[in-house]
């Protein structure tokens, strides 16, 4: 059986591309970092590939609002071969920007009819970026990445986090769904580890296939135990970081 | 046309500018700002209808859940209609000039919808209260505004277009040194911000008097670039005659016969071993690291422009040094950053500061957004740093950005040949940041910010991040022979030093510019950001061009390296100016200095103690001391964990404790790692400027060394921040300061691989009375380390890790309190100043590094500011952990420094001394006796009593929350953890 491709689009200003596709390449895919303007000069690209990762970083900058030229170019230029690449079963993630991207691009929580988006992320309420990390629980669903997963760790490193929803009857919509698949959760202090203010403590969500996940945290950031804050004496250094199964999952999910 | 749109947050909630707004007005004292409320403004210039504005605010500017947007012909009522009961209405915008990295983004996002506007420019936009003009007035610029980048405006905007200049007209303009008296040089110096003093001017005119004319203004600027203290190591290079304390030194070039002479000893005594690769030459030292790669680190200040615009001078102040580790060698990837800020102290009273001064806390928090910004944009992880607190900087604060960078083995090397292109690539060439280098070696005053003019940048870091992938690819495939970056001094250093053998004839017409309107001098000088030098052999030309145009970078061959040494500047074909390149670089005349040091006397120990201190009390005030708190907000808004390498991180352990060295995995999937450590002893450098460089150098080390650096494998990085060194006194510190530096370098075989200097950090003002004040910073040396774990894995953290373990002191304490933390929270005055002992430290790091390659060590933590208790307190809150330790088991010099000889003075003459070179180590209660033994048959093996390392077991985690501290008479005293920990952070 050939390994699986998963393709790390990148933009202008994306910067967590590499470590994707390394989290990828460990998991047994084969990665390759691809820049939008490649694909948007030959979107027959994408028909080669089972998995497509939009990674973290600013893509253009941010300096309008996180990932939307980045969703602007994808939907101007490549929205047809998206279209297509998820009709036909293909895997997406969008971690953090690529979150925002997914968002933006109506790929996540649109509305079905008008293709209006439903949700966004927003400043996180403290004004600031923040670098820290937080307690996750996951409730997979049907979520391919998440399968076999309860509570773990991972980081967050962003500005603009905030999940909001045009309504709070979209919200309702969306939970019923069984789309918000992963929230932040409480220490074990009882402390929320919300970073961001998000509504109903929303970390990541999924479409309804569970085949396409956006999340704010950074899995690829927790692959192995040293990348955690506390390993130093009390992880086991050559075990995986909670991060890894997303990876891992997708790609068995399309062996 | 120039429409304007407004975006509006849908939710009020949601607007955390307005709420700064709000607390920033209360904090100056504005009455009546209570409510705010803000919106972010476009400014569109082009042929376009409101149908296409009204898509693009739809479809780009505004977010269709959050927000809403208004659109309107500028100058339209409609955008400055009074909000409910707030009737100002008050824009901040960028000068027409200034980088506008918003705006650049959106013009480039009008593309995409197939709209061409002309002009965009981004503006803020605040809805306040009724203000008088001078309130206003106040919190616009000392809130909202910085006055060197932006312009305010209250009320309508009243611009109708966005125009800039007209296309330049080629001219000439020759500046007469001719018969010009030394006054008169000064002057002229003085004017064009020239910087160059009358004895290098009288060079100037010799030389184009044998030429048979005088300069033309380019060929001026030109020279006073590369001569600039920024471009070159003037003073650090001189001749000096030295008279100390140890007699009279003269030295030829202080910098060669004390920092390279120290590295040049060390690669001697390495011979076949050298790990060195390329240092001291070029924007980098680089060193070697594994098999495949070699790894290169630099450190650079960028105070002047930081004390005039903190957020745009930090972030561009990084961005230099990015540019500096990718501009080394064949290119090196950034993959680590770190920053170092000296400021004033955050409770300085507004009222205390000069006039023109920012205060310390809200340039802090400036310098921290523009390192935060432009690092996380370039998806660099900022893992290492410090903040020191001392008035000596306010006015002129210190702020130091570090790079490390990994490239392929066999790419240190780069030569220019001949019939190269000369490329610039990146960003386009403006009109900001022209005389940066210059303005930075003069002294700071009270009206820098209207002098300073344009040397302010504001950076636009995506385009740097676009310049590294495009750069990094072409160094892969090896497409050109150098590279260097445009920094200070703009094209003329950065083509100017790659010519420096060959020469090379520049079109200065084919620079691409941002706007119509600059000289061929302003092209040929402009610092503008985010762009390098290549040279590109014509071969590759097409290739190159093609990777930079599939990463959006404008590549353009602006002339061609020569051959001929000379620098040949035309404009549309015509000669602008034409210069020797041989003069240009070695033409700079060497004047002998004289410098003297004469030691203060040193100030008894007197003790200032409370009726009713105690040990912790004090701990618990050094604690929550500004260098030692927590730098926690900071750090959590740095992405330190990107490129996911950070593997030691700044905030550490089950409490989050501070780290010691951090560490990174040189490559994703490898387990050696990059070790980097920062030393600061800036409250020594009035005191002693030779143990204020030791100590700091210790510092860094022993940062690096706890974390499980090899001891034998660290770099070092001088930086030199100074006052005005033209006084005898002040270059007298220097002195002293490259003499601890070669000395400190040779004892621990660590070489010193790169580094810069920044003098002239004089602060001058006037007061109200007319009184002229002038102020030199402390001189302050940063010491940085930069060393290697074989594998990340044995990486050590300062965490306390488990019930039971013993802890251990290693290194002599002696009674040294000078300068130390526990004088500063107004325990203690005077004492000694603390000494570094080199020969006793190698043996210190040498122990340490042994246990801990041994295994037997689970926890080190060094002992710096704040000393061995401050320390202890660290691993706890780091570990989450209880500890008990007994001060009588510290081995501890009887030297009488105690004062009255009182317990408590004894107590803490112990627990808080700074004397370098100590380290706490965990060890698992299983291996302590292992560990004894290492230690005595280590000291057993070393006649030589200085070469025995002084080490006692101290104390013991234990289980429950509280910090047990056994005085020196036997008493204990007990703090909760958690206590501890709050007052790291800052909580009562």
């Amino acid at each position: 059986m050939l390994s699986p491709r998963a393709m790390i689009l990148r933009a202008p200003g994306t910067n967590c591309d590499h470590e994707t596709a390394h989290a990828f390449e460990r998991a047994g895919a084969i990665a390759r970092r691809v820049h939008v303007h490649a694909l948007a000069q030959k979107p027959s690209l994408a028909d080669d590939f089972q998995i497509l990762c939009i990674p973290g970083g600013f893509s253009y900058g941010d300096d309008i609002a996180s990932g939307r030229i980045f969703a602007l170019e994808l939907k101007s230029r490549l929205a047809d071969s998206l279209a297509k690449f998820r009709d036909r079963g293909g895997l997406i993630l969008g971690i953090c920007n690529g979150f925002q991207v997914l968002l933006q691009t109506g790929l996540l929580l649109s509305d079905p009819i008008s293709g209006a988006a439903r949700a966004s992320l927003a400043h996180n309420t403290s004004g600031m970026f923040l670098d820290r990390w937080v307690h996750l629980q996951a409730v997979p669903g049907r979520c391919v990445f998440l399968q076999g997963m309860d509570r773990f760790e991972l980081p967050v490193a962003h500005g603009e986090g905030r999940f909001v929803t045009r309504s709070p009857e979209d919200f309702a919509a969306f939970d019923a769904a069984g789309q918000l698949v992963l929230r932040y959760a409480a220490d074990a202090s009882g402390t929320s580890s919300n970073p961001n203010g998000a509504m109903g403590d929303v970390a990541g969500v999924c479409d309804e296939t569970g085949r396409i996940l956006g999340l704010m945290p950074h899995p690829e950031r927790f692959i192995d135990a040293l990348q955690h804050p506390a390993w130093n004496g009390r992880l086991d250094p050559a075990a995986a970081g909670a991060g890894f199964p997303f990876f891992t999952n997708a790609v068995r999910a399309v062996s | 046309m120039l429409w304007e749109v407004d975006i509006h947050l849908r939710d009020a909630a949601g607007d955390h500018a307005a709420r700064a707004v709000v607390a920033g007005a209360a904090e100056l004292g504005v009455a009546g700002c209570m409510r705010a409320t803000t919106a972010t403004g476009w400014l569109i210039e082009g042929d376009l209808s409101r149908a296409d504005v009204e898509r693009l605010a739809a479809a780009v500017l505004a977010d269709p859940v959050t927000e809403t947007f208004t659109v309107a012909e500028a100058g339209d009522a409609v955008l400055t209609t009074a909000a409910a009961g707030l009737p100002t209405v008050l824009h901040v915008l960028p000068r027409a000039g200034v980088t506008d990295p918003a705006a650049e983004t959106a013009l480039e996002a009008c593309g995409l919808l197939g709209l061409r506007p002309s002009a965009v420019r981004s503006v803020r936009k605040y809805w306040l209260p009724a203000l008088g003009t001078a309130e206003a007035d106040r919190l616009a610029w000392k809130l909202l505004a910085s006055e060197a980048i932006h312009d305010v405006v209250i009320g309508p905007l009243p611009h109708r277009t966005l125009a800039g200049g007209r296309p330049w007209t080629f001219s000439q303009e020759t500046v007469r040194l001719k018969g010009l008296d030394d006054a008169a040089l000064d002057r002229l110096s003085r004017e064009r911000c020239l910087a160059l003093s009358a004895a290098e001017l009288h060079a100037v005119r010799d030389h184009f008097q044998s030429l048979g004319r005088d300069p033309l203004e380019i060929e001026l600027e030109t020279i006073a670039q590369t001569w600039s203290e920024h471009c070159c190591h003037k003073t650090l290079g001189s001749p000096i005659d030295h008279v100390g304390p140890s007699g009279a030194v003269r030295y030829d070039n202080l910098l060669k016969e004390t920092v390279f002479a120290s590295t040049r000893k060390v690669r001697e005594q390495l011979g076949p071993n050298d790990w060195c690769v390329s240092v001291f030459r070029d924007n980098s030292g680089v060193v070697r690291f594994d098999g495949d790669h070699d790894i290169c680190v630099k450190v650079e200040t960028h105070n002047h422009p930081s004390a005039i615009e903190p957020y745009g001078g930090a972030a561009t102040g990084l961005g230099g040094v990015i540019r500096d580790v990718l501009g080394t060698g064949l290119g090196a990837k950034p993959i680590a950053n770190l920053d170092v800020f000296c400021v004033g102290r955050p409770d300085t009273p507004a009222a205390d500061l000069p006039p023109g001064v920012i205060h310390p806390r809200r340039l802090l928090a400036g310098v921290v957004a523009g390192v935060r910004d432009y690092g996380n944009r370039m998806g660099i992880p900022t893992i290492a740093g410090a903040v020191a607190y001392d008035p000596g900087y306010i006015g002129n604060p210190l702020v130091f950005c570090g790079t490390v960078g990994i490239m392929p083995r066999n790419s240190a090397d780069a030569a220019v040949q001949v019939g190269d292109l000369v490329v610039v690539a990146g960003g386009r060439t403006g009109r900001d940041g022209i005389h940066g280098a210059t303005f930075s070696s003069v002294e700071l005053s009270s009206d820098s910010e209207s002098q300073s003019g344009g040397s302010v940048q504001i950076g636009h870091a995506i385009h740097e991040k676009m310049l590294t992938d495009f750069v990094l690819e072409a160094s892969r495939q090896r497409l050109f022979h150098a590279i260097t970056d445009c920094g200070a001094g703009g094209l003329s250093s950065a083509v100017g030093e790659m010519a420096a053998t060959l020469g090379a004839e520049v079109d200065l017409d084919r620079v691409p510019l941002k706007y119509d309107g600059l000289s061929a001098t302003e092209a040929w000088i402009s610092e503008a950001q985010e762009r390098m030098v290549l040279a590109v052999a014509p071969a590759d030309w097409e290739k190159l061009s093609k990777i930079a145009a599939d990463e959006g970078v404008e590549a353009t061959a602006i002339g061609t390296f020569t051959g001929a040494g000379r620098l040949v500047l035309r404009w549309q074909g015509r000669t602008a100016g034409e210069l020797d390149c041989h003069f240009l670089h070695e033409g700079r005349p060497r004047r002998r200095l004289a410098s003297r040091y004469v030691p203060p006397a040193v100030k008894p120990t007197a003790w200032t103690l409370r009726a009713d201190d105690s040990l912790t009390a004090s701990l618990l005030d050094v604690l929550a001391a500004p260098d030692v708190a927590s730098k926690e907000w900071i750090i959590r808004q740095y992405d330190h964990e990107v490129q996911g390498c950070s593997i030691v991180k700044p905030l550490l352990g089950p409490g989050a404790g501070p780290a010691d060295g951090t560490v990174v995995r040189g490559v994703l999937g490898r387990d050696r790692g990059i070790v980097l450590g920062v030393g600061l002893r800036h409250r020594l450098g009035l005191l002693d400027p030779y143990q204020m460089a030791a100590g700091g150098i210790v510092e860094a080390m022993a940062n690096a060394i706890a974390v499980g650096a090899d001891p034998a494998r660290i770099a070092l990085l001088d930086n030199f921040c100074w006052g005005d060194c033209r006084r005898e006194e002040s270059l007298g510190t220097l002195v002293e300061a490259c003499r601890a530096c070669h000395d400190m370098a040779v004892a621990f075989a660590a070489p010193f691989v790169s580094g810069k200097d920044s003098l002239n950090n004089v602060f001058a003002w006037t007061d109200a009375s007319g009184t002229h004040h002038e102020r030199s910073i402390p001189p302050t040396l940063l010491a940085t380390a930069m060393g290697q774990v074989e594998n990340v894995h044995r990486a050590i953290t300062p965490d306390l890790k488990q019930v039971g373990n013993r802890l251990a002191i290693i290194g002599l304490s002696r009674g040294e309190l000078a300068g130390s933390q526990l004088e500063l929270v107004g325990r203690v005055h005077g004492g000694r100043v603390p000494q570094v002992d080199a020969a006793a430290c190698r043996e210190v790091f040498a122990a340490v590094a042994t246990a801990q390659r041994a295994g037997l060590v689970v926890a080190c933590h060094d002992c710096s500011d704040g000393g061995f208790l401050t320390a202890v307190a660290e691993m706890a809150i780091a570990g989450g952990s209880a500890a008990r330790i007994t001060l009588a088991d510290v081995p501890m010099e009887a030297d009488g420094s105690s004062g009255n000889g009182s317990a408590l003075h004894r107590d803490l003459a112990i627990a808080f001394t700074e004397t370098p070179g100590r380290f706490v180590c965990e060890v698992p209660a299983a291996v302590a006796d292992r560990f004894a033994v290492e230690m005595s048959q280590r000291n057993q093996t070393r006649p030589n009593q200085t070469q025995k390392v002084p080490w006692a077991w101290i104390g013991e985690v234990v289980a429950g929350d509280q910090l047990e501290i056994v005085s020196t008479a036997g008493s204990a005293t007990t703090v909760p953890v958690a206590s501890l920990a709050r007052a790291w952070r800052g909580g009562a």
